[in-house]
């Protein structure tokens, strides 16, 4: 396998990712339960949605601690690519991977609906998949409101790690802050679900230039045919 | 001895299920009250006694595991039960 | 009575060695003769073990006493044995009925209520209710793939109808989000005679391999019986035998018995058992422990496999101290199942277990004989013949006697109601689009996660909720409706009860799907009083025709009775929930039109009838009026031509007539795209020379849909071929209003956005925090 998705006990969006990137986008991909190493010859990972652990404690709070998190990070920190989606975003905040913490939503209530997003054009892997300048992506969660404190975001701000901002906002998030990556460009986190709008029943395909721009390096690396 | 951690949200951290709960507290009439936050406690018994080195320990525990520092403060309280 | 059989030796916990009084018996739910009968099974006095095991096995809600006989007038086969749908496993058979949708693939549903639950706790009540339902699907074996609600509340003007209904959908929301199974939404009404007693009926569907149904027998003598899941706790102590009580003030009190759900847990038990019953040969019989827990779980299994079990509580783990045989027994901790696996392959289980960190504790062994022996501290603590509990249990035929409100709906004249003029036309309709039964329900699904999975096709607030099986690799589609219009049940429950079951089965047709099978669940008042033991009979006799007419058979559901708070009973509500199967993407239909310019139809004829309609309800405040006729060959025709010209490519959208009406059902069309208008006109007032019984009355067998022009006149002649009214009324246009004349005369012309918002923002209104 070429795509890692790591599957926490509670993690339930690891199958879609799994479908979406291995029968819609064409890259080999696999499941790697939460008690197992990363596996050889990964070149990407994925952090699905979902609620590890329950979301007891902090949403992501006891993730952070399970056996392959150490893996992770050297993966990181070696320059390979990790995406965290939702549940996945706050794991990789809490692990220290991105920076910030998601919170509450401002209206108290779960919120699950196609969400306007502005995409920020500074991201390059963005451009070269010509992303519309407005998307829509479905978002389904309690807690996605962004949090960080003035230095990190203004940090965050001056060094283009924004990648999508909510139009309106949902949730509260600071900025308008839906999904972000790090300053070495390698791990990326949003709380909208690219990987449940890449199919022709889904409400839009707009998710798809969303998880090609993710695995952008896979693509270019090897020759994939792309069977979207 | 019994340990309990009291966890609650940084000052400068919006805490919107505190804000909810102020609007139910002021829609109850209770007009003078103000600055409500919400977290949580956690208690847990532990061998040993109350030294630095334990403390290092608890304080090891709060701030990888029982809150998270980008958002939460924690403090602890000790007691021989 | 022949008491002449050794008594059992004294329980470990003296507490529980007592007399067994009248008193003790009559707490138990049990009537005296109820008692007798077990004194005769026995041949001996039953401990108070054996008394709590009686009285949770021989309640309503786990043996049907009350209702055993209706339930058998429903079909549970399909007659014609060609059609796709075919019955795998029976209504009543396992924990829910299996039916065939092609392929090799089966699709297991069931309902469930949770109304008592729900009404002391609201959030927890609904939670478990959900957990619960989720248990039933995949003990068969099968991977849930969706989940609906039918709800029911009180007025929202109340505040405690706000706290319930608040804390129903955030229990909802937060179970089933946390399992990660779309919640495709349901109905929801609202209405003054469930203030204090809400419905929380909750369905679950799953899909299956064929040669993967589990059973829930315990078969082989010596194989071992496990225990999974979370330890047992005080919880939910008597939960069944409390379902089937009336709620009173006291039942505030009954706290302990409401359950407290953990999703997480669920969600481990769900992959792990998923994960042990896909290795071949491994599990030979599992039953989930919901209502009466270990008790149900064992005895039920048992009984199935003709086979005698025996279990140990000292090995059932335990999550409080000092636990007597009794606690254990009718304990409703959530998240357990009872596994039986072939003997000798135990550590393949355990695995399983030990990867998704979970207990699995082996608790006994199936026996040869026939009875259920427990023990605790090496005494026996209950000794008694299986199949007592599930299959002996008394069988009422109650008298029934037809309440004097029905003569008078059946002589009601449409005279008493001032005629509407056409000046009050859009108020009347704003007063219907605000009324929370007919507003949106947005406010609800959008705290539903309805898109994990990555099935959701069609989404909550359309006629049906439709789901691709992509989890199966298949390309075909699963449509859930769920229905039940209780003011029609009240006026005439035959006929109420058809009109449910007409009006779900129409919400699939207009989606584009075949009806399959029905699981049902019928909420009603206390059957030991003949008005209301006469209101469920007469609704069960008519859903059963019904289902027998259009052959689709009942798969399983639930009977919740003793539903009745201060004022009386609720007004009878069996909720019908149709699962129905779309093979092609492309006739996957909406009920909102997306284009301009495209052909208004209305199908089925004017509409005439006032009666029990919402619109007597939101001017005049009236529960009263003679039901709509049902013509159930009429409906057939209506339906058969929705799906065929779907087939054909030839409708856009497609949206029911039901609540509200034609008026109602045409703004509805136009809600879902921005900037949409339509123009229409009607002949005449119609068979009943009236306005109002035109534009809101509910008369059945009649849809609008929306065609492309060039495909109109096809359209047309296809619905006189089946003999169905088809009327071009209009079009749609870019002009943003709706206007409506009748014999040339406009009644209506409002702008759309206007009435949406006001559509929309009904329910968020009522629940905005003060």
């Amino acid at each position: 396998m070429k795509v890692a998705i790591i599957q926490f006990p509670g993690s339930n969006c690891d199958w879609d990712a799994e479908h979406s990137v291995q029968n819609v986008i064409g890259l080999p991909a696999g499941r790697v339960w939460h008690k197992d190493p990363l596996p050889e010859g990964v070149e990407a990972v994925i952090v699905p949605g979902g609620f590890s652990f329950g979301d007891y404690l902090r949403c992501g709070a006891i993730a952070r601690f399970s056996p392959i998190m150490s893996d992770l990070q050297s993966f990181a920190d070696q320059g390979g690519q990790v995406l965290g989606i939702c549940n996945g975003f706050q794991i990789l905040c809490e692990s220290g991977l991105l920076p910030g913490a998601l919170v509450r939503n401002d209206c108290m209530e779960f919120r699950c609906l196609n969400q306007s997003l502005k995409v920020e054009d500074s991201n390059e892997r963005f451009n070269t998949e010509a992303l519309a300048a407005q998307l829509t992506l479905p978002i389904a969660h309690g807690e996605g409101n962004y949090r960080a404190d003035t230095e990190v975001l203004t940090d965050l701000e001056a060094n283009n790690q924004v990648l999508l901002r909510y139009a309106p906002n949902p949730n509260g998030s600071i900025n308008d802050i839906a999904g972000i990556r790090n300053q070495a460009g390698n791990v990326y986190g949003m709380m909208p679900h690219p990987e449940r709008a890449v199919e022709s029943h889904h409400p839009c395909l707009d998710g798809l230039p969303v998880l090609r721009a993710f695995l952008q390096p896979l693509l270019q690396s090897s020759p994939v045919q792309l069977s979207a | 001895m019994k340990v309990t951690v009291f966890v609650s949200p940084k000052t400068t951290v919006l805490d919107p299920q505190g804000a909810a709960v102020e609007q139910a507290i002021k829609s109850l009439g209770h007009h003078s009250i103000e600055g409500v936050r919400v977290g949580k406690t956690v208690t847990f018994q532990m061998e040993g006694s109350d030294t630095p080195e334990i403390r290092d320990e608890i304080d090891r525990l709060c701030d990888g595991l029982l809150s998270n520092p980008v958002i939460e403060d924690y403090r602890y309280e000790i007691t021989s039960e | 009575m022949e008491t002449t059989a050794a008594p059992l030796p004294p329980n470990p916990d003296p507490c529980l060695n007592v007399e067994i009084t009248p008193e003790l018996v009559a707490q138990h739910g049990l009537l005296p003769e109820e008692y007798e009968r077990i004194l005769g099974i026995l041949g001996r006095t039953p401990n108070l073990t054996e008394l709590g095991i009686f009285s949770v096995m021989w309640s309503e809600h786990c043996a049907y006493k009350n209702t055993r006989k209706l339930l058998k007038l429903f079909p549970t086969e399909k007659k014609d044995k060609d059609a796709i749908g075919q019955v795998l496993v029976k209504a009543g058979d396992e924990n829910a009925g299996v039916i065939d949708v092609g392929e090799g693939w089966g699709v297991a549903f069931k309902i469930e209520s949770h109304n008592h639950p729900s009404a002391i706790e609201p959030f927890e009540g609904a939670a478990t209710g959900v957990g619960g339902i989720v248990r039933d699907i995949f003990t068969m074996g099968a991977r849930p793939v969706l989940l609906t609600n039918s709800l029911r509340f009180g007025s929202l003007e109340s505040s405690q109808v706000k706290r319930l209904f608040r804390g129903v959908v955030s229990g909802i929301s937060h179970y089933g989000n946390c399992l990660g199974i779309p919640n495709m939404g349901g109905d929801v009404y609202f209405d003054d005679c469930y203030e204090g007693n809400p419905l929380v009926n909750a369905l679950c569907a799953g899909i299956l391999r064929h040669e993967e149904i589990q059973k829930g027998a315990a078969t082989g003598v010596g194989n071992p019986v496990y225990y999974v899941g979370p330890g047992t706790g005080r919880d939910g102590l008597g939960g069944a035998s409390f379902a089937s009580r009336e709620l009173t003030e006291e039942s505030a009190e009954d706290r302990p018995a409401v359950q407290k759900g953990d999703p997480f847990m669920e969600k481990l038990l769900l992959e792990a058992c998923l994960e042990m019953m896909s290795i071949p040969g491994l599990v030979v019989g599992i039953q989930d422990m919901g209502a009466a827990g270990l008790t149900c779980s064992t005895c039920e299994t048992a009984s199935r496999g003709d086979s005698g079990i025996e279990i140990d509580l000292d090995l059932v783990p335990q999550r409080e101290t000092g636990m007597n045989s009794y606690e254990i027994m009718l304990s409703e901790s959530q998240e357990r199942m009872l596994v039986i696996v072939a003997k000798g392959r135990e550590r393949e289980l355990e695995e399983v277990f030990e990867k998704w960190d979970l207990h699995a504790a082996h608790i006994g062994e199936v026996k040869e004989g026939n009875r259920m022996v427990v023990r605790q501290k090496g005494v026996v603590v209950a000794d008694l013949p299986a199949k007592s509990l599930t299959d002996e249990a008394p069988i009422y035929d109650q008298p029934a006697t037809e309440p004097a409100h029905l003569a008078m709906a059946r002589e009601w004249k449409v005279d008493s109601i001032p005629e509407l003029g056409q000046e009050a036309v859009e108020g009347a309709l704003l007063g219907l689009l605000t009324h929370p039964t007919i507003a949106s329900k947005r406010w609800i699904w959008k705290q539903y996660d309805h898109m994990v999975m990555s099935g959701c096709t069609v989404e909550p607030g359309s006629d049906a909720g439709v789901v691709k099986l992509s989890i199966a690799g298949i390309n075909k589609y699963l449509a859930i409706a769920n229905d039940c219009n209780n003011r029609f049940c009240y006026l005439d429950p035959y006929t109420g009860a058809q009109i449910a079951f007409v009006e779900c089965m129409r919400n699939l047709a207009c989606s584009g799907a075949r009806a399959l099978a029905v699981t049902d669940n019928l909420n009603f008042g206390n059957p030991n009083k003949p008005e209301a033991y006469h209101m469920l009979k007469e609704c069960v006799k008519g859903l059963a025709d019904a289902c027998a007419h259009f052959d689709v058979p009942v798969v399983g559901g639930n009977v919740s009775l003793y539903n009745e708070h201060g004022e009386g009973a609720i007004d009878p509500t069996p909720v019908v929930s149709m699962v129905g199967l779309i093979d092609h993407p492309d006739r996957v239909t909406r009920s909102g039109v997306k284009d301009s310019g495209l052909e208004l139809i209305l199908l089925g004829g004017l509409p005439d009838e006032l009666g029990g309609s919402y619109y007597l309800q939101s001017a005049f405040n009236k529960k009263e009026g003679t039901c709509p006729k049902v013509d159930l060959d009429a409906e057939m025709n209506l339906q058969n031509l929705l799906i065929g010209q779907i087939e054909e490519g030839r409708i856009c959208a497609a949206h029911d007539l039901s609540e509200g009406g034609l008026l109602v059902c045409l703004a509805e069309m136009l809600f879902d795209a921005h900037g949409i208008g339509a123009s229409v006109s009607l002949p005449d007032l119609g068979s009943s020379g009236r306005l109002d019984a035109l534009l809101f009355g509910e008369s059945q067998a009649r849809a609008i849909i929306a065609v492309k022009p060039e495909k109109c006149d096809a359209v047309i002649q296809a619905a006189k071929n089946l003999g169905v009214s088809a009327h071009a009324m209009g079009k749609t246009d870019d002009s943003s209003q709706l206007k409506v004349e009748v014999a040339g005369t406009s009644v209506i012309n409002s702008d759309v956005s206007g009435l949406k918002n006001a559509w929309e923002s009904a329910i968020p209104k009522h629940m905005e925090i003060a």
